[in-house]
C-alpha cells in the first residue's frame, strides 16, 4: 500500500514536471522590469552623437542615465552588450498594426468604419493588444507605431502606441495622435479601379466639396461653442454634435491633421487649401510624389510621413529609383521627413524602408533620425521617445550591427522599460518545427 | 507594317537609349565573382562571347572588340531568377470561367513593353516565370522569359524552357468557384476531387485518343481491311493534363496549408507526377520532412504572411527550416515591387534562421532555375552557361548594394550610368497613367487580378484587401 502510494506520488510528480515543462514551452516568457544596466555597447543616442563603449541605465519605465565608461551602481541587472549597438526604438509613422489581424477576414478588420466623415472614430479604441503581429514587429526593433484608420475622407483618429502592453491604455504614447484624412483624388486607386475618368473626376469634385463643407461646419461649430463658453448669458445652449465635437481640437490646432496624399496635383491642392486656416496643425502622409513639389512643401513648413519607400514609381515614365529617393529629396529641400511603411503584419521591415531611403540619397544619419527623433518631434513627444537620453521612456534595442542591414540581428528590445522577450509566433514556430517531433 | 515597325525601332532607340541590342563581347575585370555553384572568387575576370560565359579566371586577356568593364571592388552575381511573377502580361491573368483551364497559356499574353521589366532588370533580375493566377484549381500554362527589354514578345521567350502549369489549392479556387459561382470546389475536399477527376478523364482521353489515332492510321493505310474508327475529338484541355501525367510539364502549385500540400503530394504520387514546386507554401515548414521525402520543391515569400486566414500560421523562418530539411527552395516576388530587391528578400533567409549566404543566394538563382528546368543554362556563373549576370556595388545581401549593370545573354539590358527617367518602350495613353498609382509589394493582389469584377466589384473598397 505504501509502495503504491509512493508510486502514485512519484508519477504525479513526474506528470506535474512534464506538464510544467509543456506549459513553459507554450507560455510566452514574462518581460523583465526593474533596473537594468546595458554595459559595453556603442550608444547611438541620435540627439547627442554616439558614445562608444558606454552604459545605459534603465530604471523602471525610464532611461536613468547614458554615459561613457563602464561604472555601474549597485542593484542593476547587468546586460553585457560589448561590441554591440544600442539604438532608440524605431518608430513607424504610418501603419494599421493592431487594427487589422487578417486583412481578408472582415471580422478581424477594424480600420475602416462606414461613412465618409468619421473624426470621432478612434484607432486607440480598436487596438488589439493581442495581435499576433505585434510581437513579430517589436522583436525587429520597431517599438512604437502610428496606427491609423483608413476609410472615407476623414477616417478617424490615429493613435501612437508602444508595442508592449496588455491594453491600449498601457500601450499608448499618445492615445489620439492626429486626425487621419484621406485627401480625395481623381486618380485611379490601383489596377482594380475600373471607374472611368469622368466618374473619377465627378466623385473627386463631390468629395472635395463635402470635405470643404465639413470643415466649414466644424469651424462654425467650434466658434459657436467658444462663444457659448465665453459668455452663455442670454443664449440658448447649443446641442452637442459628437462628430463635430470631435473636430474641435483639430480646428483649434491642438490635434494635428494627417493628410494622406500622393499625387503632385493633390499635394498642391492641399497646400492651397490649408492657407485659409489660422491654426491647422498639418502633417502630410504617404506623399509618393512629394519629390515633385518638395520645395513647395518645405516652404509651407509642413512635415511629412513618407512611405512606403519600397513601392513602385507612380508614373510609367518615372525613374525606377524615385520611390527610394523620395524621402531624401524632400529632406534635402528642407522638409521634415519621417518614414512610414504603411504596413500591418510586416511593419518589421521599417528598417529596410529607411535603409533604402538612406542608400538612395537621404544618408544614413538622416534616415536614422527619420525613424526615431523626427517622428517623435512631429507628434510632439520628443521629450518622451525618439532618442537615448536620460529621463526619456526606455524604448531601445540592441543589435549586432547596422540596423538597416537585413543581416543584422537584434538581441534585446526594451519598451517602456520592459525587457521584452525576443519571442513571437515566428520564433515559436521555428523552435517547434526546426526539429519536428514527431 | 514595315513603316510602323521601323518607327517602333526608332522609338526604342530614342526612348531607352539602347545603343547595342546584339550580343557583345564583354570582359569584366577584377570582380568578386559569386559563382553560386562554386566558391566565391576574388579579383576574378569573366569573358563573355556570343552571349555565353567563355572564361572565368584571373588576369584574362581581353578578346578583340570586347567591352572592358572594371569591376574592382564590385560583386558579380548570376542574374536573379523569379519563379513567380505576373510582370509583362497583358491584362488578364485569370481565366476564371472554369475550375480547370489547362489549355490557356501565358505565352499568348506576353506584354514585352511592360516598364516593370526594366525595373526588374534594375534589381539584377534576368529571368522570370510568369504564371496564370490562382483562381482555378488547374490554371493556365506559364511562360519562362528572359528580360530582353526592347525585344518583342517572342524575343523574351526563354529558348527551349520546359513547359509549366499553375495549380491552385485552398481559399482562392474555393472562393472563386465555390462561393462565387456555386460550383465545386467550395472546399479543400472539392479541390482534391477536381484534380483527381480531371486526371482520370485525361488518362482515359489519352488512351482512347491514342487508340483512335492508331485505328485511323490503320484505316487510312488499308481502308478495306480496317473499318473507320469512331472518332475521338481532340481536347486541348485534356491533352495538357495528360502531358502533366506523362511528366512533360512542370507543375507549380499555389498552396499555403500543410494539409493541402500533403494532399497534393499523395495525389501526385498516385498519378506518378514527380517534378513539381509548391508556390507560396507558407506552411511548408510544418511538413518539410514529407516534402523532402517526396522530392517536392518550394518557392516561397521571404516574409509575407497574415494577409489571409490560410497564411496566419506562418513563420519567416520557413526558408531556414526547409534548408535544414534538404528541401530545394526558392524565394520569389509575385510582385512588381518586390522583384526589384529579391537579393534583400534572400537576405531575410539568413537573418531568420541563420542559413549560409550561399544557401540564401541559391534561393534566387540556381534553385529557381532548377524549378523551371533551366539550370543547365542559367542560374550560376560557369563556363558555357548563358551570360545572365549583374554587377553589384556591394555584396548583394547588403542593403547598401545597388545593381549597376545587368546582362542578359551577354547583352547589357540595364546600366545605371545610362539610366534615363523615361524607360518606356511604348507610350500609350491606354497603358500610362499621367495621374498614376503606385504599388508597394504587399498591397498587390497579383494572383487574383481580374477576378473581382466578376463579383460586381464589391470586393474593391480599398487598397488593403489583398489575397495572394
Amino acid at each position: 500500500m505504501k509502495i503504491m502510494n509512493l508510486k502514485r506520488l512519484l508519477s504525479a510528480v513526474l506528470l506535474l514536471m512534464v506538464f510544467n515543462s509543456l506549459a513553459d514551452a507554450q507560455i510566452t516568457e514574462r518581460a523583465g522590469f526593474g533596473k537594468f544596466a546595458l554595459v559595453g555597447g556603442n550608444i547611438h543616442t541620435i540627439t547627442n552623437g554616439t558614445i562608444e563603449n558606454g552604459v545605459v541605465l534603465i530604471n523602471g519605465h525610464r532611461i536613468e542615465s547614458v554615459s561613457a565608461g563602464n561604472v555601474v551602481p549597485e542593484g542593476y541587472e547587468h546586460i553585457d552588450v560589448t561590441g554591440k549597438h544600442i539604438y532608440p526604438g524605431f518608430i513607424d509613422s504610418g501603419t494599421r498594426l493592431g487594427l487589422i489581424e487578417i486583412s481578408a477576414v472582415p471580422v478581424t478588420v477594424d480600420d475602416a468604419e462606414v461613412g465618409n466623415f468619421n473624426p470621432h472614430m478612434r484607432a486607440f479604441t480598436a487596438i488589439n493588444p493581442n495581435s499576433v503581429s505585434i510581437p513579430v514587429t517589436r522583436v525587429s526593433g520597431v517599438t512604437t507605431v502610428i496606427a491609423h484608420p483608413t476609410s472615407g475622407v476623414i477616417s478617424g483618429k490615429a493613435t501612437l502606441i508602444d508595442l508592449f502592453g496588455y491594453a491600449p491604455d498601457s500601450m499608448a504614447v499618445k492615445a489620439d495622435a492626429g486626425l487621419y484624412l484621406e485627401w480625395p483624388t481623381a486618380g485611379r486607386r490601383g489596377w482594380w479601379d475600373q471607374r472611368s475618368e469622368q466618374d473619377r473626376t465627378k466623385e473627386y469634385e463631390k468629395s472635395l466639396r463635402e470635405l470643404f463643407d465639413f470643415f466649414e461646419a466644424a469651424k462654425a461649430y467650434h466658434r459657436m461653442w467658444e462663444l457659448w463658453d465665453a459668455n452663455p448669458a442670454g443664449k440658448k445652449q447649443p446641442n452637442r454634435n459628437p462628430v463635430l465635437q470631435s473636430m474641435r481640437p483639430v480646428i483649434s490646432g491642438e490635434l494635428p491633421v494627417i493628410i494622406s496624399v500622393d499625387r503632385e496635383r493633390d499635394i498642391l491642392n492641399v497646400l492651397e487649401w490649408v492657407k485659409q486656416f489660422d491654426n491647422l496643425n498639418l502633417i502630410l502622409s504617404s506623399v509618393a510624389e512629394g519629390w515633385r513639389v518638395a520645395s513647395q512643401i518645405a516652404e509651407a513648413g509642413i512635415p511629412v510621413l513618407a512611405g512606403p519607400v519600397l513601392s513602385t514609381p507612380v508614373r510609367g515614365y518615372d525613374n525606377y529609383q524615385r520611390p527610394y529617393q523620395n524621402a531624401g529629396l524632400m529632406a534635402e529641400a528642407g522638409v521634415k521627413v519621417a518614414i512610414r511603411t504603411g504596413e500591418t503584419e510586416n511593419v518589421r521591415n521599417l528598417p529596410y524602408h529607411a535603409g533604402y531611403a538612406a542608400v538612395y540619397g537621404m544618408g544614413r544619419e538622416e534616415a536614422l533620425r527619420s525613424v526615431t527623433i523626427v517622428p517623435a518631434e512631429i507628434f510632439g513627444v520628443q521629450d518622451e521617445i525618439g532618442s537615448i537620453e536620460a529621463g526619456k521612456r526606455a524604448n531601445l534595442f540592441v543589435s549586432d550591427g547596422d540596423p538597416f542591414e537585413v543581416l543584422t540581428n537584434i538581441s534585446h528590445v526594451f519598451i517602456n522599460g520592459y525587457n521584452v522577450p525576443m519571442v513571437s509566433r515566428h520564433t515559436q514556430l521555428y523552435q517547434q518545427f526546426i526539429d519536428r517531433n514527431p | 507594317m514595315k513603316k510602323s515597325s521601323l518607327f517602333f525601332m526608332i522609338l526604342c532607340f530614342m526612348i531607352s537609349g539602347f545603343l547595342s541590342v546584339s550580343a557583345q563581347n564583354v570582359h569584366i575585370k577584377n570582380a568578386t565573382v559569386i559563382t553560386i555553384t562554386g566558391d566565391d572568387l576574388e579579383e576574378t575576370d569573366i569573358i563573355i562571347r556570343d552571349g555565353i560565359i567563355r572564361e572565368i579566371g584571373k588576369n584574362l586577356i581581353t578578346p578583340r572588340n570586347a567591352e572592358v568593364i572594371d569591376a574592382s571592388g564590385k560583386f558579380v552575381m548570376p542574374g536573379i531568377i523569379d519563379a513567380h511573377s505576373h510582370l509583362a502580361i497583358e491584362r488578364g491573368i485569370n481565366e476564371v470561367t472554369h475550375p480547370v483551364t489547362a489549355e490557356v497559356s501565358m505565352y499568348d499574353v506576353v506584354n514585352a513593353n511592360d516598364v516593370g521589366i526594366y525595373r526588374a532588370l534594375a534589381g539584377g533580375v534576368t529571368t522570370i516565370h510568369i504564371m496564370h493566377g490562382s483562381a482555378n484549381v488547374i490554371g493556365g500554362q506559364g511562360a519562362t522569359l528572359k528580360l530582353h527589354y526592347g525585344e518583342d514578345a517572342a524575343g523574351l521567350y526563354f529558348p527551349d524552357a520546359p513547359r509549366t502549369i499553375k495549380f491552385a489549392l485552398g481559399e482562392n479556387p474555393t472562393r472563386v468557384h465555390g462561393q462565387g459561382f456555386n460550383v465545386v470546389p467550395r472546399t479543400r475536399m472539392g479541390v482534391e476531387q477536381i484534380i483527381r477527376s480531371y486526371f482520370d478523364a485525361a488518362i482515359d482521353y489519352r488512351r482512347n485518343r491514342t487508340a483512335y489515332l492508331e485505328a485511323k492510321r490503320r484505316h487510312e493505310q488499308n481502308p478495306r481491311r480496317n473499318a473507320a474508327p469512331e472518332p475521338v475529338a481532340k481536347n486541348l484541355r485534356l491533352e495538357v493534363l495528360a502531358d502533366i501525367i506523362d511528366g512533360e510539364i512542370l507543375v507549380h502549385c499555389h498552396s499555403y496549408r500543410s494539409d493541402e500540400i500533403l494532399m497534393l503530394m499523395r495525389v501526385f504520387k498516385e498519378y506518378g507526377i514527380e517534378n513539381y514546386t509548391f508556390q507560396h507554401a507558407n506552411e511548408a515548414f510544418k511538413v518539410a520532412p514529407e516534402l523532402r521525402k517526396h522530392g517536392a520543391m518550394t518557392s516561397i515569400f521571404a516574409d509575407w504572411w497574415a494577409y489571409k486566414f490560410e497564411v496566419y500560421y506562418s513563420t519567416a523562418y520557413t526558408a531556414a527550416i526547409l534548408e535544414e530539411n534538404g528541401v530545394l527552395n526558392s524565394i520569389n516576388s509575385d510582385s512588381p515591387e518586390l522583384i526589384r530587391h529579391l537579393n534583400h528578400e534572400a537576405a531575410k533567409a539568413v537573418k531568420y534562421g541563420g542559413i549560409s549566404k550561399n544557401a540564401a543566394l541559391r534561393m534566387i538563382t540556381i534553385n529557381p532555375a532548377i524549378q523551371l528546368g533551366i539550370d543547365a543554362k542559367t542560374g550560376s556563373i560557369e563556363v558555357g552557361k548563358h551570360a545572365d549576370l549583374a554587377i553589384w556595388s556591394h555584396h548583394p545581401l547588403s542593403i547598401y548594394s545597388i545593381a549597376e549593370m545587368t546582362f542578359v545573354d551577354g547583352i547589357k539590358r540595364f546600366d545605371r550610368n545610362e539610366d534615363a527617367d523615361d524607360m518606356r518602350l511604348v507610350v500609350s495613353p491606354e497603358g500610362d497613367y499621367i495621374d498614376g498609382f503606385f504599388e508597394s509589394g504587399r498591397h498587390h493582389d497579383a494572383c487574383m487580378q481580374d477576378v473581382f469584377y466578376l463579383f460586381g466589384g464589391k470586393e474593391i473598397n480599398h487598397h488593403h484587401h489583398h489575397h495572394h
